[in-house]
């Protein structure tokens, strides 16, 4: 075993991910407290090695049949990679492509994974990674009882331009077995277009879960409207069809940075947290008290939705 | 088509989640334990496609407190079998020990495809689907929307951010994570769960490959800080009004 840090870079459409530069910032400083070095392992698309200046070195892995992400066939090759370098740290992204591969190569490897990484340090040598769990609830300091350990990082942990370093990194081709295992990438299919873009929004009043069914919706259509404001929402609402998906905030849906992002029953479940902990102002009525939206919210009700939103509509029509 | 469905059981996230004495696990003693939302939607996605294709929904849980409730609950929305897979769970399972007992239990039934939930809240050490496939040697696609079965293979769609999908073909059998199905999951009226507690039976699998250690000790679970909790308002609905109004006007959000 080596001390070094491996990072999987993950890149769409020949764009790497901001994901990939939070992880890159964070392992320079694992290697560095390890006295090991950090290696990207870059499957696919050469061309985007130049982005990787924070890294000591690229190992690339560049067959033709690896271009699109695939889950077995990137395993496999992850894994071999992973078994003949014997890295002490193996940084994947919690995404729905890095989904696929920690856990994967967590059994085919027989190496430990802690998943949905908030935070990993080094103390006393040891590898200790914080976990988010039971939908941010509770933290979990997690720790490897052998000597390597695969972790899985939540988009937003970390800074990503301390990953962004300048300077040309050393690239090494690394060539590995390819196997689908069962699995052809077809192809991808972009989003419908959306009536309102809430990206472009500056108010946004986002409703959840609390709001129990699709009748209640005009209320907080008029408390948006009232605003100046669109509507959007957390994944419960458009998985039950009462919203389109361009409506969805978050992981699988939006990122959104509006001035103000009005939340109404919604928990505040890691994955609602990636697309919009950067809005200007938040605000978040929810009648549990521990709900963790309260933690990143400016201000916090715990009331019930029913009771405020609608005096809050009136309040803001009668100004 | 055989459609195996693996259910877990989870903290239900609307109670307070107490600690245990040396704070390296919940106190299961009076945790309320649910389906695990994503679960429910694997099984309805079963059940559309045995609806389209015919066969068999079988639903494997582990033995946690209430799970009859939850098998039975299976039996009235549709699925032909119920198995409760022994063992002791009584301080939960890690998801690598329930992807091992599943893989186990799955291996003598017939079948072509799995379906689990995307994850669960308690996935410290990765996602039960993806560790169940590698324990069995089939292939798996996870945060799936979408699943087509032609005989042999699946067209699945796979989530990616900003509403994009990739779009697979997958050689069965294969376990899928699912994420949302075309639907949302079906509801099984009480006394139809009633009716599956007299009329079915569950079935009972053992282990007897024995379970896998996970290879991560927690050191200790805690809340998030507070340092960055946000101010709260008081009051009643209109002051709470008030005051929020006030705030916007501060920022210049209303004129
Ligand atoms: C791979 C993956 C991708 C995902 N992508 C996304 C994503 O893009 N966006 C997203 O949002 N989720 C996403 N999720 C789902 C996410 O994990 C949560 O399930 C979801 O965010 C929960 O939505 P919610 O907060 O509306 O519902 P819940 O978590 O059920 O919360 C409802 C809240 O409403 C409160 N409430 C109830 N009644 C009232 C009332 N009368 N007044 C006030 N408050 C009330 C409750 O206290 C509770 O806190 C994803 C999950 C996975 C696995």
């Amino acid at each position: 075993m080596s001390n070094d840090v491996f990072v999987v870079v993950e890149h769409l459409k020949g764009k790497i991910g901001d994901i990939t530069f939070e992880m890159l910032g964070k392992a320079r400083e694992i290697a560095d407290a390890l006295g090991g070095k950090l290696n990207a392992v870059l499957i696919g698309d050469a061309l985007l090695a130049a982005q990787l200046g924070k890294a000591d070195a690229v190992l690339h892995i560049g067959e033709p049949m690896l271009a699109n992400f695939t889950p077995i066939a990137h395993k496999n090759a992850l894994a071999e990679l992973i078994r003949a370098r014997a890295p002490r740290v193996v940084m994947i992204a919690n995404t729905s492509m890095g989904m696929d591969l920690a856990a994967s190569v967590s059994v085919s490897l027989d190496l430990p994974l802690v998943a949905y990484c908030k935070n990993v340090r080094v103390e006393d040598g040891k590898i200790i990674a914080t976990a988010q769990l039971y939908g941010g609830k509770l933290l979990a300091d997690a720790e490897a009882t052998g000597d390597q350990v695969i972790v899985s990082i939540l988009a937003g942990s970390f800074s990503a331009d301390a990953g962004r370093g300048a300077g040309a990194p050393v690239v090494e081709q690394v060539s590995v077995t390819t196997n689908d295992g069962g699995v052809r990438f077809k192809q991808l299919i972009e989003p419908e277009a959306a009536d309102v873009d809430i990206t472009k929004q500056e108010i946004l009043v986002s409703v959840g879960r609390g709001i129990q069914n699709a009748d209640n919706l005009p209320l907080v259509e008029e408390l948006a409207a009232a605003l100046g404001g669109a509507l959007s929402a957390s994944r419960p609402i458009v998985d039950n069809g009462w919203l389109p998906k361009s409506r969805q905030v978050g992981k699988s849906g939006q990122t959104v940075k509006p001035k103000m992002y009005f939340m109404v029953g919604i928990s505040g479940a890691p994955e609602h947290l990636e697309g919009m902990r950067d809005a200007g102002l938040i605000i978040a009525i929810n009648t549990d008290a521990n709900a963790p939206i309260f933690d990143v919210a400016h201000y916090g009700i715990t009331a019930d939705l029913f009771d405020v939103v609608p005096a809050l509509t009136e309040k803001i029509k009668s100004q | 088509m055989n459609i195996i469905v693996c259910i877990r059981q989870v903290p239900d996230l609307i109670e307070e989640l107490e600690l245990n004495d040396d704070s390296t696990g919940l106190n299961r003693e009076y945790l309320k334990l649910g389906v695990n939302e994503f679960d429910d939607w694997a099984l309805e996605q079963a059940l559309l496609l045995k609806e389209q294709h015919g066969g068999t929904v079988t639903c494997l849980a582990l033995d946690t407190p209430d799970v009859d409730n939850t098998l039975f609950t299976c039996y009235a929305k549709g699925a032909d079998k119920a198995i409760k897979i022994e063992g002791d769970f009584a301080n939960g399972a890690t998801s690598h020990q329930a992807a091992k007992l599943f893989a186990d239990a799955i291996k003598p039934l017939p079948h072509d495809l799995i379906l689990t939930g995307v994850q669960s809240v308690e996935d410290l050490d990765g996602q039960v689907g993806v560790l169940l496939a590698t324990y069995l040697g089939v292939p798996h696609v996870s945060v799936i929307t979408g699943v087509q079965v032609n005989s042999r293979v699946a067209v699945v769609r796979k989530e990616y951010a900003g509403g994009l999908l990739a779009e697979f073909e997958v050689d069965l059998p294969a376990v899928l994570g699912i994420q949302a199905a075309k639907q949302a999951p079906r509801y099984a009226p009480i006394s139809k769960v009633r009716a599956m507690m007299k009329e079915k039976k569950i079935e009972t699998s053992i282990s007897r490959d024995g379970t896998v250690d996970a290879g991560i000790a927690i050191r200790r679970l805690f809340k998030p800080e507070n340092g960055k909790h946000a101010e709260m308002i008081e009051g009643d609905a209109d002051a709470v009004a008030a005051r929020v109004v006030e705030i916007l006007k501060e920022r210049g959000l209303v004129k």
